[in-house]
């Protein structure tokens, strides 16, 4: 009773993928019957193409085994991923936390004025160059589309400048007309003052602009980042601004691989289970057919 | 138009001192343009809060540089600056005033003790409320430098300056010769 009840759940879990046992008989007696009489050969064809799909057992096993191997490889790269950001973390997280203090005497000198209304408006939008970190690129992205719709009517316009390849490839779709200025790779070495400063310079000299906000993530905790808008652009903000994003992305990393090798391991397991539930349905059906094949002869 | 702006700043003014708030008119508009999604914060709401009111007898100072906060609303007597303009003391009620510095010496008196900092370059910002930032793009204790290396380095430079064909080589060993003279006599002095 409870071998059928096995039989039964390994079937359904693996439908598609283990043949019917009854088919392989029936087809085998088709080939054979074709053999003997004349049939035309595309019949022929179609009963060779069913062999192929219902035919030999162990193809459906391999199958599960392929996707087992492919998920646990995915699963390694993940949790390399993972290491990888996690030890850049821990390197970013101070150089962010250091620079902190950096930006504060300017926002006690000029305040904060992120509802200030004039003509021209820049959006400077921070963004990473690498994917697979997360919402956080899509987040600065959304903030920047709602300060771009909030800024922009008859006599007032908008403009985004963009740092980082993803929030670039996100705002040509539908703005491509509105960017300014794009910087990519701005984090092959090591973030540096020296490097923001002549950044922020580029930015201060090439953009006409009246009012001017930057758009970041600012850190909070490895899976916590607080999407801010600045509008004082000196290279100290810019700075801290940037070095902030550049954390969340290896924060925001850490995390999206963590959940993906945890979600590989679950797949995996399910795998392993179907695998062996299919593996031991088949050996049983063997023994079946062997045991009455052997009884039929006795009796 | 005016009043609205003076009224804005006032209320900025109290924004430093109590806790601070985000912007009502800006996350109205927010609201209205994008109902479904938070306005972001503003670097305001991280601001750590400052003293309202001018403390009488000490002053409050931040010295900061993109790599490191030496120190963060230390309370002391006196700072010396090396502004552009010339040494400047800064006293506890200061008036309000914005210097950039050159490389030079910064010296902070605190009761007997004096600490020396030499600074690259960068910016002091003295607010009313005898709170005193000071912004550098590097900042080292003196007695963390070693005279021997900025002899070789100043010689080396003025040899540079001498030999500069180009405008831009030239300007680069002016500035090496000026933060390392100004190092070399902070030294001596």
């Amino acid at each position: 009773m409870a071998m059928i009840a096995l039989r039964r759940e390994g079937r359904r879990f693996a439908a598609p993928l283990i043949s019917n046992p009854i088919n392989p008989l029936r087809s085998s007696l088709a080939s054979s019957e074709c053999a003997f009489t004349c049939l035309p050969p595309n019949k022929i064809a179609y009963v060779i193409r069913e062999q192929v799909v219902l035919g030999v057992r162990s193809i459906s096993t391999q199958i599960v085994r392929n996707r087992m191997k492919s998920v646990r490889n995915i699963q390694k790269i993940t949790k390399a991923m993972k290491m990888v950001a996690a030890s850049k973390l821990r390197a970013i997280q101070t150089r962010a936390e250091n620079s902190r203090g950096l930006w504060q005497p300017f926002t006690a000198l000029l305040g904060d004025t992120p509802s200030v209304d004039v003509k021209k408006n820049v959006i400077v939008t921070i963004s990473s160059d690498k994917g697979l970190c997360g919402g956080i690129n899509s987040t600065s992205v959304k903030i920047s589309r709602g300060l771009h719709k909030i800024n922009s009517g008859p006599e007032k316009e908008s403009k985004y400048v963009i740092l980082g390849e993803k929030a670039k490839a996100q705002l040509v779709r539908d703005s491509k007309k509105d960017i300014e200025l794009s910087i990519t790779e701005l984090q092959k070495n090591p973030l540096n003052y020296t490097q923001v400063a002549v950044l922020a310079d580029d930015i201060l000299k090439n953009v006409e602009y009246d009012a001017l906000r930057i758009v970041f993530n600012k850190f909070h905790s490895v899976v916590q980042f607080v999407p801010t808008t600045s509008t004082v652009l000196s290279p100290e903000v810019m700075f801290n601004a940037v070095l902030e994003n550049a954390c969340s992305e290896q924060g925001a990393r850490m995390s999206a691989m963590d959940s993906s090798s945890r979600n590989a391991g679950d797949m995996l397991d399910r795998l392993t289970l179907t695998y062996n539930r299919t593996r031991q349905a088949t050996i049983t059906t063997e023994l079946i057919e062997i045991i009455s094949g052997a009884s039929a002869l006795e009796g | 138009m005016f009043c609205r702006a003076t009224t804005r700043i006032l209320s900025h003014r109290r924004l430093f001192s109590t806790t601070p708030v985000a912007d009502d008119l800006f996350v109205t508009a927010w609201k209205r343009i994008m109902p479904n999604l938070d306005p972001p914060k503003t670097p305001l709401t991280f601001m750590q809060p400052r003293p309202s009111a001018a403390s009488p007898s000490k002053l409050t100072v931040n010295l900061v540089s993109p790599y490191s906060s030496q120190f963060c609303k230390k309370q002391v007597d006196m700072v010396t600056v090396p502004a552009t303009t010339g040494e400047m003391g800064i006293l506890p009620g200061h008036v309000a005033s914005i210097s950039e510095l050159k490389p030079g010496l910064l010296s902070i008196h605190e009761g007997n003790e004096v600490k020396k900092y030499f600074v690259s370059s960068g910016f002091a910002f003295v607010h009313s409320n005898s709170v005193t930032d000071i912004i550098a793009i590097e900042v080292v204790p003196i007695e963390q430098v070693d005279p021997t290396s900025v002899q070789k380095g100043l010689s080396e430079f003025t040899q540079k300056l001498s030999t500069a064909s180009t405008d831009l080589e030239k300007v680069e060993a002016q500035i090496g010769v000026d933060v390392l003279s100004a190092l070399n006599s902070s030294l001596l002095g």
